[in-house]
């Protein structure tokens, strides 16, 4: 039986290898799809911005605050949520999937003008 | 000594539903009278939105509800029960003010013959104080009761702002299911839908499925509910829900128009798409005879 330890400088090179080109596959990926911050306040009874456009497969991260009370965020065309703090941020993290017009509305009834509590997010190509 | 309820019937002579709540002993048995099979008449009312003002969509905002007291009385025969679901003033953020709502429709539909009158929230009475308000005036926002050999059940999915039903509910709801035989009939009073009927519009209930799923396992199953001020009809596999109209304001159809809004008030039609409505319970046939009436009373 041969000893082990003949292989092992090939193995540890091999995984040096492996990482250093991974590592160059990420950074590159991550400098191309850079994540998109859109801020979002919410307060009875708006979201500002309302209209909110994307563009298909590069990552966002919204990032709400409420000015007031508890209110929500749901998009169903989206499949995506968030309950909407006043006293912090709260960040929603997803990538488009598909082009449109989506609206999301507050999804934590808040008063008289939650019905018209609204916004759309749309999607390009 | 634990009888189950085929044997319990054949003891009682019955033969027909008797309802075994507690834990199947006889000291928990309902009373046999009433909870035999027997066909009965019950109306369905639904989002009076009392302290609504927008003479677009109803300049007769303040004499709709007492226009449609009038006409159930005047229904020749008069129903056993009514059942409210949901909705019955507009929201205030003023606490005074929703008392003072909630307190002006009590007092007008005390003037219903039938007496016999259920209710429920919906989240404009009890969305911003977690039905605080609401239970002063009318008690419970959810509980379930037995009316000749139907188990009704009533859900609050408005109550928790997120509109959601909430585990500790469902948990009670599972509870009193499993008093129930699998051949039960049951009918669920809910104001917001438990399916997604069109989540774009706030149309469903967060945590809905979970109730439709907990039900499933019971083949005669019905939802009446509210919210969406326009008849509707839909199944989640056996299960039908039936929305019923508003008597404020009807509106669109669900994806119909870019954005929900009132529809606004038909001079030529007053009162169109208004109305309540009256259930015809044929419990022998589990089967439901739905009649939609304008707040005239007409027959529609």
């Amino acid at each position: 039986m041969k000893p082990a330890k003949s292989i092992t400088p090939i193995f540890i090179f091999s995984i040096l290898l492996l990482i250093i080109v991974l590592s160059f596959t990420c950074n590159y990926a991550t400098a191309d799809e850079k994540e998109q911050v859109i801020q979002i306040t919410a307060k009875r009874f708006e979201y500002s911005p309302n209209n909110i456009t994307l563009k298909k497969g590069v990552p966002v991260v919204l990032e709400f605050t409420s000015l007031d009370r508890l209110h929500g965020f749901y998009c169903p065309g989206l499949g995506i949520r968030s309950d909407i703090f006043p006293d912090k941020k709260t960040r929603l993290r997803f990538t488009p999937d598909k082009a449109g017009t989506f609206p999301f509305h507050c999804d934590n009834f808040c008063g008289s003008g939650h019905e018209g509590m609204t916004g759309t997010i749309t999607v390009t190509e | 000594m634990n009888i189950d309820r085929r044997e319990f019937l054949k003891l009682t002579g019955i033969g027909s539903v008797v309802f075994v709540t507690g834990l199947g002993s006889l000291g928990h048995v309902k009373d046999a009278s009433a909870a035999k099979y027997d066909d009965f008449f019950f109306v369905q009312l639904s989002d009076s939105h009392w302290g609504f003002t927008g003479p677009a969509v109803n300049p007769d905002s303040a004499g709709t509800l007492k226009k449609t007291v009038a006409a159930v009385n005047d229904l020749k025969n008069q129903p056993d029960f009514i059942m409210f679901t949901g909705d019955l003033t507009h929201v205030t953020d003023d606490e005074a003010v929703r008392r003072k709502r909630l307190s002006e429709f009590r007092d007008i539909i005390s003037q219903l013959k039938v007496k016999n009158i259920r209710f429920m929230p919906g989240e404009h009475d009890a969305g911003l104080d977690e039905g605080k308000a609401f239970q002063e005036f009318f008690g419970k926002t959810h509980y379930s009761f037995d009316y000749k050999g139907v188990h009704f059940i009533v859900l609050d999915n408005v109550s928790d702002p997120t509109s959601s039903i909430g585990e500790t509910q469902l948990r009670w709801l599972g509870e009193d299911l499993k008093q129930l035989n699998k051949d039960a009939r049951i009918v669920v009073f809910t104001h917001r839908p438990l399916f997604d009927l069109y989540p774009d519009w706030d149309w469903y209930t967060r945590d809905g499925i979970k109730a439709i799923e907990m039900l499933m396992p019971y083949p005669n199953v019905t939802v009446f509910y509210g919210h969406i001020h326009q008849e509707h009809h839909y199944k989640t596999g056996h299960i039908a829900h039936h929305a019923a109209k508003g008597l404020m304001f009807p509106l669109p159809a669900p994806g119909s128009v870019p954005k929900k809004q009132p529809i606004k008030w038909d001079t030529a039609m007053p009162y169109k798409g208004l109305g309540f409505r009256g259930v015809n319970a044929e419990v022998k046939k589990v089967k439901y005879d739905v009649t939609e009436f304008s707040v005239k009373g007409e027959k529609l």
